[in-house]
């Protein structure tokens, strides 16, 4: 009787371990950053689930970690991600070094055309050498850097009145950066309902990619170019052109002039913080937080409107969002390719935009009834129309890291000048581009 | 019984072979097996990654690029280094966060010591108090430090204020007060553990020789200057040694404070060595700035455990 128990009970362990080892044969890992979008995508994904029976596991690592985790997890081959949401710039490593498989066989197979996305989201997410019809992603979140303002402040006639007998036009909408500089100074230090405000929340973090980010949204406006010509990597004359000696001179004026104190190492989180607070009248920051914006208790609704990121010399932007890539060391490359299969869709492409998500398909995008889907929504579509990226060279990290320090250490610390800030940047780039062979 | 009886004898059988064996080996050959294992675990895990980093010092290696032919490329790593005027200002970084933290941390740490050592009432209680910043997590106290220096909300700028009515100071974000603030909150935290090891030295200190110099009439500042300090000086130097070795490779307290800013006023010789060699995958250029840091300390640390020894005898 006793060892009918027990061989009962080793059968029954057995099997329990054999469904479990089969369920977790059924399942992949997603990685990405923890933030809004990424809630959205673990909603969307249950209907995957529902419809495949694969289940979905994700690894979402905060930003401030994102590039460290998931960039060594690639170098060493790791097996954690089956599917990978990168970042724009890291396109050109993962094709290079082997991380991200080529989806251009898959994608003819499954009848999935580049076609039917934004070019310049296929442009930038996808493609590699850039430009090229050698695919390593399926564009999965558009994204630019935007602007946040106060709407309520920006309505009221007390401020109105003070602002046109100040600058003499409406407080509105800034349409280039002179005028945005002027509303960040109305704003800084006024005193709205009893408390001290300030201008604007602009990005000034050092550790990872904030303060490049926010710099470049200020240059390419300006007219910043990384190269002469592209792929000549001849960037004397381009990086450190007046335009861009100008660019970067206004975005220091703009942080010395207009940001809240202590706002010296700030990047997505620290704006939020800095706006939702009640602290500054405007902020930039990426689309992607927009929809969390509309939504929020305090500042969602009227009291918040958006704008895209205003032109100068050029309407431009600086460019967010990732693409979707099957990671070339996962074990489930099938079943990862088959959530891209699912993704393409147009019908999870239009829910993918309700939940919150940015798709980059044209169905979506291209729908006459797109921007009256959400406030953002037509800024959105502007933004993507002018985007501009950073290097995507598989060595991007380091050019990052060298443009980080260059201009971080004249915006925020004034040390020397635009022009030497730019001028040693060019000299950092040269190096490393003699190092990877491609000086 | 009979069973415990026979394993016995088969224990003592077993251990007079190895002892008959061991009988006939010198002192030096038994030295050596114990010993060994622990000198091939050291080779292992210290020399062999050490002499592998100096060959790396020598070439163009990318830990990120496997694929990639590795070349010799003789000194230019080295010479990159000691040409450019950005390492020369981490060094300088470096250094004036040493000299200044340790500066603060022996003057306070020796005279919290000199207090606790009165035995007053309470002693106890506010010696577990004054050790409980450095108990915590640097990453921890890095944190929660950004908040107290919020120059807007935060209390360190309102005290100063209030105080000295100098407005809100923005300790992280200026140039000039950046590397204070990392100054500040490392002496904070670890000047606890210079008073520990002053208070073992003070305790350390027989009575009578205090006895001696109040009959040879010796006034409180010789007493300190003839019997307490060089009763004490060696505990000191060993706390200076410790804490000059930790603060020389400081990373995660300044990382979670100002990550190295503003600009790259408070970025030390390790954070640069960290971005370079795990940010910007140059390992080649990377080892040769850790071997130069490695020379550093060893030669400096080198020099001081002498100055120590000579201390001592």
């Amino acid at each position: 009787m006793r060892a009918k128990k027990l061989t009962a009970v080793a059968g029954g362990a057995f099997l329990a371990a054999m469904s479990g080892a089969q369920a977790q044969d059924s399942e992949i890992t997603l990685c990405w950053a923890a933030w809004d979008p990424a809630n959205a995508l673990v909603e969307l994904s249950k209907d995957f689930t529902a419809s495949t029976g694969i289940g979905m596991n994700f690894e979402f690592v905060p930003w401030t970690n994102f590039a460290d985790r998931f960039l060594n997890e690639l170098n060493s081959g790791g097996k954690l991600c089956d599917l990978m949401i990168g970042d724009s710039q890291w396109i050109g490593g993962g094709a290079t070094y082997g991380h991200y498989v080529q989806l251009n066989e898959f994608f003819d197979q499954e009848g999935i055309s580049m076609d039917d996305f934004l070019p310049a989201t296929v442009y930038a997410y996808s493609t590699w050498p850039k430009g090229t019809p050698n695919y390593y992603a399926l564009p999965a979140m558009g994204d630019a850097l935007g602007w946040v303002y106060r709407k309520d402040w920006f309505s009221r006639p007390e401020l109105r009145e003070a602002f046109k007998a100040e600058y003499g036009r409406d407080l509105g909408v800034p349409s280039n950066w002179q005028e945005l500089k002027e509303t960040a100074t109305f704003f800084q230090g006024r005193e709205i309902d009893g408390e001290t405000r300030y201008g604007a929340a602009i990005y000034t973090e050092r550790g990872s990619e904030g303060i490049t980010m926010g710099v470049t949204a200020a240059l390419y406006p300006w007219g910043f170019k990384y190269e002469n010509a592209p792929g000549s990597y001849d960037m004397e004359g381009a990086v450190n052109s007046a335009a861009s000696v100008e660019g970067l001179e206004f975005y220091k004026s703009l942080y010395d002039c207009c940001s809240p104190p202590g706002h010296s190492d700030a990047y997505m989180v620290a704006n939020l913080d800095a706006y939702k607070s009640g602290q500054v009248a405007m902020q930039m920051n990426w689309f992607a937080f927009f929809p969390g914006i509309a939504k929020d208790e305090v500042v969602g609704g009227d009291v918040s409107g958006f704008f895209v990121n205003p032109g100068q010399n050029i309407e431009a932007s600086t460019l967010g969002g990732q693409g979707i890539s099957v990671v070339a060391y996962s074990d489930k490359k099938d079943l990862a390719l088959e959530y891209l299969k699912w993704f393409a869709q147009p019908d999870v492409q239009a829910k993918w935009w309700a939940l919150g998500g940015y798709s980059c398909h044209q169905s979506v995008l291209g729908d006459p009834g797109f921007a009256e889907t959400a406030p953002f929504a037509a800024d959105f579509l502007k933004a993507m129309s002018g985007v501009q990226d950073f290097w995507q060279e598989p060595i991007y990290a380091e050019l990052l890291l060298a443009m980080q320090q260059r201009v971080h250490d004249y915006v925020v610390a004034g040390k020397g000048t635009a022009q030497e800030a730019l001028d040693k940047l060019i000299e950092d780039w040269t190096i490393s581009f003699e190092d990877d062979g491609k000086l | 019984m009979p069973d415990e009886a026979q394993r016995a004898r088969r224990a003592l059988t077993v251990s007079n072979r190895i002892a008959s064996k061991l009988r006939g080996l010198s002192d030096t050959a038994i030295a050596w097996i114990f010993i060994g294992p622990t000198i091939l675990l050291l080779l292992a895990i210290n020399i062999f990654p050490l002499l592998w980093t100096i060959y790396l010092s020598f070439t163009n290696y990318r830990a990120n690029q496997p694929g990639r032919p590795v070349r010799w490329i003789g000194t230019r790593n080295y010479e990159r280094l000691l040409g450019s005027e950005d390492i020369w200002g981490y060094l300088q970084a470096t250094a004036h966060f040493v000299i200044w933290t340790m500066i603060f941390q022996i003057v306070i740490g020796f005279g919290l010591a000199l207090l606790i050592n009165r035995n007053f009432r309470g002693a106890s209680f506010w010696t577990t108090i004054i050790l409980i910043p450095m108990m915590l997590s640097p990453a921890v106290v890095g944190t929660f430090w950004t908040y107290i220096y919020q120059p807007q909300t935060g209390i360190f700028s309102y005290i100063v204020d209030f105080f000295a009515g100098t407005g809100a100071l923005d300790m992280i974000g200026s140039v000039a007060l950046a590397p204070w603030s990392i100054i500040i909150v490392d002496t904070w935290m670890w000047t606890p553990y210079i008073m520990l090891l002053c208070l073992a030295g003070l305790r350390s200190i027989p009575d009578y020789l205090y006895e001696a110099a109040e009959i040879d009439r010796a006034n409180a500042l010789q007493r300190f200057w003839y019997i307490t300090l060089p009763r004490v000086l060696p505990f000191l130097m060993l706390a200076v040694l410790f804490r000059g070795i930790e603060n020389f490779k400081m990373f995660d307290l300044v990382v979670e404070l100002t990550s190295g800013g503003p600009g790259s006023t408070t970025e030390l010789a390790s954070i640069n060595l960290k971005r370079e060699a795990f940010e910007k995958w140059r390992t080649g250029y990377s080892s040769a700035f850790a071997i130069i840091l490695f020379v550093t300390i060893f030669g400096l640390g080198n020099i001081y455990v002498k100055v120590l020894n000579k201390v001592k005898s």
